[in-house]
């Protein structure tokens, strides 16, 4: 009898029904078939002469470019720390504050005084190395006092610290610089201005907002790929324990880290500063985030990843609830933007988890 | 001289400190409060108490185990007296730099009070000196503490323990006296403790504690052990229960809403922790569940409800709540549940702002108010009686029932076939599938019964309250019962009820005040630095559940083990060297 029953058993197992993944299937196409309804209905509201003209569309889509360019300059900072330490700083939120908030008080002071008007780029580009000094210094303590001593802890104890960090330093933030919402001075005319690149009119700030990415990308990528640092800094990624047996400060390379990315973290705090004007303590919050996000869609411990991911991340949120939800015929779809943004994460979860250009984790942390 | 290198290091961290709480505006604020009246207010003890902390360790200096510490009451003195003194100069070079510019407009709370409490309204000269010297005086104490010997120090930490104690906790204390002529003798009119009142606490405190010293661990000892102490354990446990059970009687009504807060916390903290503490799974969206419970009531049970309004009785809509949350947790724990434990973190965060950012949106409006919220929602009409926030009295037993439910739950499903699942998992699940167990199965119960629990406490909340805005659930609130969770102990029952005690009761919740109001404008400062110290000194929380704390410090435990071997063959190795 027993004899008999093997095969059987064996031909029974030939397909296994599985719950989750047929959950998830269905979830794919769900999404698809969803953004697929959504653009065709507003391609045909605007075949129908509804919604939105073709030069609002232009306009949005330039200035999700230029919200998207920010995110990915905070995005590095991300992407930076998890390629090397394993971990999501989720302070890194608040690193980019603290340089938006510190920068005011220069922008203020310029401001004030008359030289912001007269002098708008030498202005700006003192804000920015004010902003970049105190979110490289906030970067650099936190690492020091918290994740430091954490090292090689299991991967979950330095993501909960850096969720009290992340607090600690908001409401410090509170207590030092009080709730109110504060406002950067108006931008100088100089960049008020709209200006016209290939053709395309786009407002002073926005170019700037977007030349300042471009220019901090290549300069970040000549530092990762050409110096020395650089080195040091992928190969404490690839492996903490052999790139220390070749030579390397592993805490040295790694506060390095943290410094690039605060640097980044503050230049995009600039960026908040011309595209938004109006900060407060929680201004980091939402867009630490979404540059999570945006780290994760590029394909972590990735680079251009991270930048690609951000800009991508600005279109999604800014683009996509008009283009997608307003033509599935949802009323109110720019409150949405932020679910919008959340939901981009969970779908980049579920359909690509590597990223769009892959991810790049250190030995250890390859599942 | 050059002082020592702790002296300086402990000195200029604990001027940072001043400076630090002196420009956030907590001295000021909590100058308002009396501790002692009218000598010690509450700003004052934020001031000096660090430095105390400061120079104590200065005095402990480097911490090794191997050798016997040295304990000198005048060198302690010395080295705690250097740190304070050096704080000092630190603080007054904060002072001194920032007096000069009007920083008030970036700094709101550099402001002349906090220069007027920091130079104990002397000016900025005298006052300079005079807080060096307090900072000094008060740094020696702390450091002549280290001196000291172990009976000394256990009676003045125990006596400025409930000195403390007594102070902060006025309101419950007067409270449960409830008989004003004595309340009196122990507290001034305007708050604090009289001098004399505070003395006789000290030194009953002191007293009790040198005259039964040692006694207590003995005690405890003989009731883990003797059978008479099984018995007397058993009568404790019994006792405890009465007390819960008659607590809120000997209560008014602030107490009892605080303590309906508390109880709402555990509860939430009881299913986070089968999520986070049991399962491994660090959910940052814990606060949609949540939502689901109290917007699903609010649906059910209102006459107010835009769209959909059944009016049903609060027990009859309970079960139809737990199916909305079971499908809730399946739904947000189905896409999560191949995912590395990080990104399930922010995924699950995600989830939670994505259900309020959708209650609050108008295409939900239509169901679910929007802004506006559901409004007059009925309490739990049980019979006769309608049980909601307007009587607490009532209310705290009926959240009193839910946490005991959740507790049994939590506790039968640790030492279940399941929770055994889920410490395999926890610890590794790439063995915990090899070895047969179904994770996907294990994680998806660990979400669907945080989230029927967290349903719960959503239900009774929109039932107390009688309204609910999406306000009340933004991701703060995740936050907040994962910190308690973790200050408590991850994975431990009675860890959660004190977590929440401690945290909610005294320091307040999200949105409500604790016992120390004063401490609200700085409560999420606190428990962002209590998250950060816990994490760092001491991850398996205050009240460990003994598991989870072997599997944190798994590495020191195989670190002591290689040390106590090494030691065996040193052993050997003068054994044989004698023979």
């Amino acid at each position: 009898m027993s004899t008999e029953v093997a095969p059987e058993v064996a031909k029974t197992r030939r397909f296994k029904f599985n719950w989750v993944d047929s959950f998830l299937w269905f979830v794919r196409v769900a999404a698809i078939i969803a953004i697929t309804i959504g653009v065709v209905g507003s391609f045909q509201n605007f075949a129908a002469g509804e919604g939105p003209s073709a030069v609002a569309w232009r306009d949005l889509i330039i200035s999700s470019i230029s919200t998207g360019s920010m995110y990915g300059l905070i995005a590095l900072g991300y992407s930076m720390v998890y390629g090397v330490l394993g971990f999501i700083n989720f302070a890194h939120g608040e690193v980019f504050m603290s340089g938006t908030m510190v920068g005011l008080i220069s922008a203020t002071i310029l401001f004030r005084s008359g030289f912001w008007d007269s002098n708008p780029f030498i202005s700006i580009f003192v804000v920015l190395i004010v902003a970049m000094i105190t979110s490289t210094l906030v970067a650099i303590v936190i690492e020091r006092v918290a994740y430091r001593p954490l090292r090689g802890a299991p991967r979950l104890i330095p993501l909960i610290t850096s969720i009290g960090v992340s607090f600690f330093v908001q409401y410090t933030f509170a207590g030092l610089f009080g709730v109110a919402l504060r406002n950067y001075p108006p931008a100088p005319p100089q960049l008020a201005q709209t200006i016209s690149i290939f053709g395309l009119p786009i407002s002073g700030t926005r170019a700037l907002v977007i030349a300042v990415a471009i220019i901090s990308m290549i300069g970040l990528w000549y530092f990762v790929t050409k110096t020395k640092t650089g080195s040091a800094m992928r190969a404490v990624a690839e492996d903490k324990e052999i790139a220390g047996l070749m030579g390397i400060d592993v805490d040295k390379t790694i506060v390095t880290t943290f410094a690039v990315g605060g640097a980044m973290a503050g230049v995009a705090g600039l960026m908040w500063a011309l595209l938004f004007r109006g900060v407060d303590f929680l201004t980091g919050f939402l867009p630490g985030i979404k540059a999570f996000t945006a780290a994760v869609l590029g394909g972590i411990g990735n680079l251009p990843g991270a930048m690609l991911g951000g800009v991508i991340l600005g279109l999604f949120e800014g683009v996509g609830p008009l283009l997608v939800l307003g033509g599935l015929g949802i009323p109110g779809v720019s409150q949405l933007k932020d679910a919008v943004a959340f939901a981009a994460l969970v779908l980049v979860l579920i359909f690509r988890p590597t990223g769009l250009l892959g991810e790049r984790l250190g030995s250890e942390d390859r599942v | 001289m050059r002082p020592d290198r702790y002296s300086r290091k402990w000195g200029v961290v604990a001027g940072i400190v001043v400076a630090f709480i002196g420009a956030i505006g907590m001295l000021d604020s909590f100058n308002n409060r009396m501790m002692i009246s009218p000598i010690l207010s509450l700003g004052y003890i934020a001031l000096f108490l660090p430095i105390a902390v400061f120079g104590y360790l200065a005095a402990r200096g480097e911490v090794n185990i191997l050798e016997e510490p040295r304990r000198n009451v005048a060198e302690g003195a010395a080295k705690g007296g250097t740190a304070g003194f050096i704080a000092g100069l630190v603080a007054v070079a904060f002072m001194v730099v920032t007096n000069p510019y009007n920083l008030n407009e970036f700094f709101p709370n550099i402001n002349s009070a906090m220069y007027e409490i920091m130079t104990f309204a002397l000016g900025l000269g005298i006052g300079s000196v005079v807080l060096i010297a307090a900072l000094a005086g008060v740094g020696a104490l702390g450091g002549a503490l280290y001196g000291v010997g172990d009976q000394m120090r256990g009676g003045i930490l125990r006596a400025v323990g409930w000195i403390l104690g007594m102070a902060l906790f006025e309101l419950v204390i007067s409270d449960i006296i409830d008989v004003r002529e004595i309340v009196r003798l122990i507290y001034a009119r305007g708050g604090g403790l009289q001098v004399w009142s505070a003395l006789v606490i000290g030194g009953l405190a002191w007293w009790l504690s040198v005259r039964y010293k040692g006694k207590s661990a003995q005690f405890s000892e003989m009731a883990k052990t003797s059978e008479a102490g099984s018995r007397l354990r058993y009568s404790l446990i019994g006792l405890g229960i009465l007390l819960l059970v008659f607590l809120p009687m000997l209560v008014g009504g602030i107490v009892n809403e605080l303590l309906i807060n508390v109880a709402l916390f555990i509860l939430m903290g009881l299913g986070l922790n089968i999520v986070v503490g049991l399962a491994g799974l660090l959910d940052l969206g814990y606060v949609a569940f949540f939502a689901v419970g109290a917007y699903g009531m609010a649906v059910l049970t209102s006459p107010l409800s835009p769209t959909l309004a059944p009016m049903l009785n609060w027990w009859v809509a309970l079960p139809i709540v737990m199916i909305l949350a079971t499908i809730a947790g399946i739904l947000v724990g189905t896409p999560v549940i191949r995912m590395r434990g990080d990104y399930l973190a922010i995924v699950t965060l995600g989830f939670g702002e994505i259900v309020r950012i959708l209650l609050l949106s108008d295409w939900l409006t239509p169901f679910f108010g929007g802004a506006q919220g559901i409004t007059r929602i009925p309490g739990v009409v049980t019979g006769p009686v309608s049980i909601s926030g307007t009587s607490p009295e009532l209310f705290i037993y009926m959240t009193m029932i839910f946490v005991a439910i959740a507790a049994y739950i939590s506790y039968r499903a640790q030492n279940s076939r399941v929770g055994r699942a889920w410490a395999a998992m926890r610890e590794d699940e790439d063995v915990a599938e090899a070895i047969g167990i179904s994770t996907v199965q294990a994680k998806l119960l660990a979400f669907v019964l945080g989230a029927v629990i967290a349903s719960f406490a959503g239900a009774l909340f929109s039932a107390k309250v009688g309204t609910v805005f999406t306000n009340s659930f933004d991701v703060l609130v995740s936050i907040i019962i994962l910190v308690v969770v973790i200050v408590g102990g991850m994975g431990s029952i009675r860890g959660v009820a004190f977590g929440a005690l401690m945290l909610i009761g005294v320091l307040g919740g999200p949105k409500s005040q604790g016992l120390l109001t004063e401490f609200s404008e700085f409560k999420l400062l606190i428990y962002g630095g209590i998250l950060v110290y816990m994490m760092l000194r001491r991850p398996e929380g205050l009240l460990p559940s003994v598991r989870r704390s072997r599997e944190l410090h798994a590495e020191e435990a195989e670190q002591d083990a290689w040390l106590d071997r090494t030691g065996e063959f040193v052993a050997e190795d003068a054994e044989e060297a004698t023979t």
